[in-house]
């Protein structure tokens, strides 16, 4: 993956950027020992490498301002970072820009019950969000897997999802109103505490931006009563295609579970021996449906969905009763990750997602992708949304695997658009994917994607090298091109 | 030129000949589907682009949770063929004909995206935004694009089908769009409480809707407009056991509040249905369409019922719809008091000259909302002054 070429004249500057970086956030809050910045030269993309300039990390809105509105004058590019755990290298740092770290901003601001909402810092990690309300019975939906450890900022740069977002939303739909410091120094807030924007619905396009469009200061989210039960099924099948049918079969009888879970025969097997929590090993496919709500709600779906299992080829299923059996009943699932370290020294991630009803298809192709690679693929994936999380086991020592893995990754991604899906269903674009993006959109789509970006940051400053295969310049793209038309004088002056 | 000299677009083709033909005149373009929101913002008269005869659905699996329509499809013809499927669209959309004095079923689903309504069950189930997954359409640039996708969780690139919704044809001509379509509860039931003041109403919402009876929705009609006592409605639906321990539920959590009823279907349907005609507010004066966070909502209507506002609350109190004849200013000003913005659905011709449709932003983000604007449309071929634009400002 080819990154923005360094700027030189910038790299030759850096004593007088990091001098003026202390001036703006005295303290130890600008970090330049190359020993130091060590730990932030990647995020959970960790193929890619690449210490910073320098690591800034601020603590006021007036801070991150003024290092904006300094570098914007300066044509410094600016790297903003939550945690470090973007699966698609969203937070790479380059060469020749300041890392611009988000973890002082560690204050949950206010916490409403009565409108429903809590305003947060976006350093705060998404869990801390959900233990801060808990004890008065609410939470925050959206849940990555690494909800311990992600921020807020994070979440709302990627619009982050978990394995309950199929009832409950992306963090898109969690979201009431951001504060962001554009490039250029300014503040502006987008939507609010009301459910509708005044104007245009700016916050849309923010959520998911990547960090390109501007720096996220502060976050209000909206909070939900915790559900009064929750009991999921373990449901195993002798083949994919009848745990897809039972998916289908699922909804289209009206229920919309708070997760619906699959995983195949290998990832059956590495979380069952990782963990041991009694998952059936004779399964080609193994569903966990997770029903929440009142307690008459949870036992009746129960019956419903246990009844759509066996009419759908279930060899086995297991409802839990207890809130233990079913904390069991996911700890395989959230183990999948770990557990593939017992099958391989490296697993590379996937997220694309797929129009369901092609999901046997898209299965067996992969297959036949993973015997020509000589490489194994272990799958989870969110099967209520069609979200694939294909895991592909490859060891980084032998030569030439690394390459191989990822270009079986592009190979599965050209698939799910190809199947009419997507190239990422959480996890973002970010480096990873950038190049790809030619696959799923043309020259004008992505042309008219980027006029947003010029229009919060028309230098380009800010985390540059993601998402945008090429990065056209604002002036380039600004520029009309009218065809068609029909008028009796075509080159009528404009004006 | 006038509206009818432009002949209906069927194709893309057609619709980018026409923003080209706009350009290069530089003239404005009005996107239209039904019309029947034509009575919201200034009166105006740019050429009509007819987006009507972008009329079929063009892919619906339920099983999916997704449905392709062109955005000229009627709403109604969409929200029957869900229903047949025993399917929503969950936002409630609903046909403003009624509400603005002409006749029902012009609203096609483009307009309802572009206009971002949604009913009742905004507040718990989403708006506009929510379930708009992805379209086509040609910007004021004359150039065809997609963004968002056909399935239900994407993050590819730029969210723009946000944008699309409440972009009120400023952006762009959506020709097709994807939505997001879930199941119909099975069943539904009307808790009400009876005689509560506006700010003991708000509170009992908040309580049901902070409680574990997961209410889809909640609204609120002063005594005035009740008809006696006032009334506050708390709807649940789902499955019928569901449905039932819910009902329950609400009882106990509103105890303190007074008496919990259920109100059979009729009377329920009327209720739901009033929020959606505001058949209580009918009439000339104008009205608006408040949004605030709710622990706000009493002070707002405090503040202008002693300049003769009649109100109704929904989504919980987060939404006030209000009437009043007087001076637009106070409205405004107490929108912006209770943390919340303005919009003028109903006025006369004269107010809707100088009074704006939608609440006036702040400096930076009004700033950032006109670049934004001009992304799509550099020359302004949509700034038809309907939003008290700079008409066709260079
Ligand atoms: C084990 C594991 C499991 C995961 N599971 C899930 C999952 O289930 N679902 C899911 O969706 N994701 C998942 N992820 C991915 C990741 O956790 C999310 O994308 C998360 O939102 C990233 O948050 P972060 O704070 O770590 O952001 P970072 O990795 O630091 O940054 C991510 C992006 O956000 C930008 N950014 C960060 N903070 C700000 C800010 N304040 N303002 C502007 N831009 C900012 C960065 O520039 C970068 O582009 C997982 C990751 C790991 C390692």
């Amino acid at each position: 993956m080819k990154m923005p070429e360094a700027d030189q004249a910038v790299l030759s500057r850096r004593a007088e950027i990091v001098a003026r970086l202390r001036s703006i956030v005295p303290g130890e809050g600008v970090i330049a020992d190359p020993d130091a910045l060590k730990p932030y030269e990647t995020d959970a993309l960790t193929a890619y490498r690449q210490p910073p300039l320098a690591v800034v990390l601020p603590e006021t809105v007036e801070q991150v301002s003024a290092i904006l509105a300094w570098c914007h004058a300066e044509g410094v590019k600016v790297v903003p970072r939550g945690a470090g755990t973007s699966l698609s290298g969203g937070a790479l740092p380059l060469a020749d820009a300041v890392l611009l770290g988000m973890a002082k901003f560690n204050r949950i601001v206010d916490i409403n019950y009565y409108d429903r909402l809590a305003v947060v810092q976006p350093g705060v990690t998404n869990l801390a969000v959900t233990r801060a309300v808990e004890d008065s019975g609410f939470y925050y939906a959206p849940d990555p897997s690494s909800q311990i450890a992600c921020s807020i900022g994070g979440n709302i740069a990627e619009n982050s999802g978990g394995v309950h977002c199929l009832k409950y939303g992306l963090t898109t739909n969690n979201v009431l109103g951001v504060q962001i410091v554009m490039m250029d120094g300014e503040v502006v807030r987008l939507g609010g505490r009301s459910l509708d924007p005044a104007g245009l619905d700016l916050l849309g396009v923010v959520v998911g931006s990547e960090g390109l469009l501007g720096v996220v200061t502060e976050v209000t989210v909206r909070i939900l009563p915790k559900p009064q039960t929750a009991r999921a099924l373990l449901i195993g099948f002798p083949s994919v295609e009848q745990a897809s049918k039972c998916v289908a079969d699922v909804i289209a009888g009206g229920i919309i579970p708070a997760g619906m879970e699959m995983m195949d025969k290998l990832a059956t097997q590495a979380a069952e021996a990782f963990v041991q929590v009694g998952y059936p090993l004779d399964v080609e496919a193994l569903l966990i449906v997770e029903l929440d709500g009142p307690q008459a709600e949870c036992d009746h779906l129960c019956a419903e969905v246990q009844t759509i299992a066996n009419a759908s080829g279930a060899v086995s299923c297991r409802t839990s009763t207890s809130e233990a059996e079913r904390l069991a009943f996911w700890a395989g699932r959230k183990a999948a990750f770990p557990a593939m370290g017992r099958l391989a020294p490296d697993f590379y991630c996937m997220d694309g997602t797929i129009p369901r009803r092609r999901m046997p298809e898209v299965l067996a192709r992969m297959a036949e992708m993973s015997k020509s690679y000589g490489l194994a693929v272990a799958n989870v994936f969110h099967a209520g949304d069609g979200n694939l999380h294909p895991l592909i086991l490859y060891d980084v020592n032998q030569p030439g695997q690394l390459e191989q893995a990822e270009a079986f990754g592009s190979d599965i991604l050209r698939l799910c658009v190809e199947v009419g899906g997507v190239l990422t269903g959480e996890h973002g674009v970010g480096v990873e994917k950038r190049d790809l993006m030619p696959v799923m959109f043309s020259e004008a789509d992505l042309a008219h994607q980027q006029r947003i970006k010029c229009a919060f940051d028309p230098k380009l400053l800010l985390n540059p090298g993601k998402v945008f295969p090429v990065l056209h310049r604002c002036a380039e793209l600004g520029r009309m091109h009218i065809h068609g038309g029909a008028l009796p004088f075509p080159d009528l002056p404009r004006f | 030129m006038n509206a009818s000299s432009l002949p209906k677009p069927s194709t893309s083709n057609d619709v980018i000949d026409a923003i080209a033909d706009a350009v290069r005149a530089d003239a404005p373009l009005e996107i239209r589907g039904g019309g029947s929101k034509a009575t919201i913002g200034a009166p105006r008269n740019a050429p009509i682009l007819d987006m009507s005869g972008f009329d079929t659905v063009i892919d619906y699996d339920p099983a999916e949770l997704v449905l392709t329509a062109g955005a000229g499809t009627p709403l109604s013809g969409i929200s029957a063929l869900v229903e047949s499927e025993n399917q929503m669209l969950a936002f409630e959309p609903f046909d403003h004909g009624p509400l603005l004095g002409q006749v029902a079923g012009a609203a096609t689903i483009g307009g309802v995206i572009a206009a971002g309504v949604a009913g009742s069950r905004r507040v718990s189930g989403g708006g506009a935004r929510d379930h708009l997954l992805g379209f086509e359409g040609i910007s004021g640039r004359g150039e065809r694009f997609v963004a968002g996708a056909k399935v239900v969780k994407n993050v590819t690139g730029y969210d723009l089908p946000k944008l699309a919704a409440g972009s009120w044809g400023r952006l762009f001509a959506m020709t097709q769009l994807t939505l997001k379509v879930l199941p119909r509860g099975r069943e539904s039931a009307t808790c009400i409480v009876e005689g509560l003041s506006p700010t003991q109403a708000v509170a009992a919402m908040a309580r049901a809707m902070g409680s574990q009876a997961d209410v889809s929705a909640a609204a609120y009609l002063p005594a005035a407009l009740a008809g006696g006592a006032s009334l506050t409605a708390l709807r649940v639906e789902g499955f019928g056991p569901s449905v039932a321990a819910r009902c329950t539920m609400i009882e106990v959590a509103l105890a303190e509040f007074g008496a919990v009823g259920r109100v059979d279907a009729a009377t329920a349907g009327k209720v739901w249905t009033d929020l959606r005609t505001l058949a209580p507010l009918a009439g000339t004066a104008p009205l608006w369409r408040i949004a605030t966070p709710p622990s706000t909502a009493p002070s707002l209507v405090a503040a202008l019922e002693p300049f003769g506002a009649q109100w109704l609350f929904d989504w919980a109190g987060g939404l006030t719809w209000l009437t009043l004849d007087g001076d637009p200013a106070r409205v405004r000003a107490a929108a912006a008091a209770a943390s919340g913005h303005a919009i003028l659905v109903r006025a006369p011709e004269a107010m809707r000259r100088i009074v704006p449709a939608l609440h006036p932003q702040a400096n930076g983000v009004a700033a950032l909302e006109a670049r934004v604007r001009r992304a799509f449309d550099p020359n302004g071929v949509f700034e038809t002054g309907r939003f008290h634009e700079v008409a066709n400002a260079n």
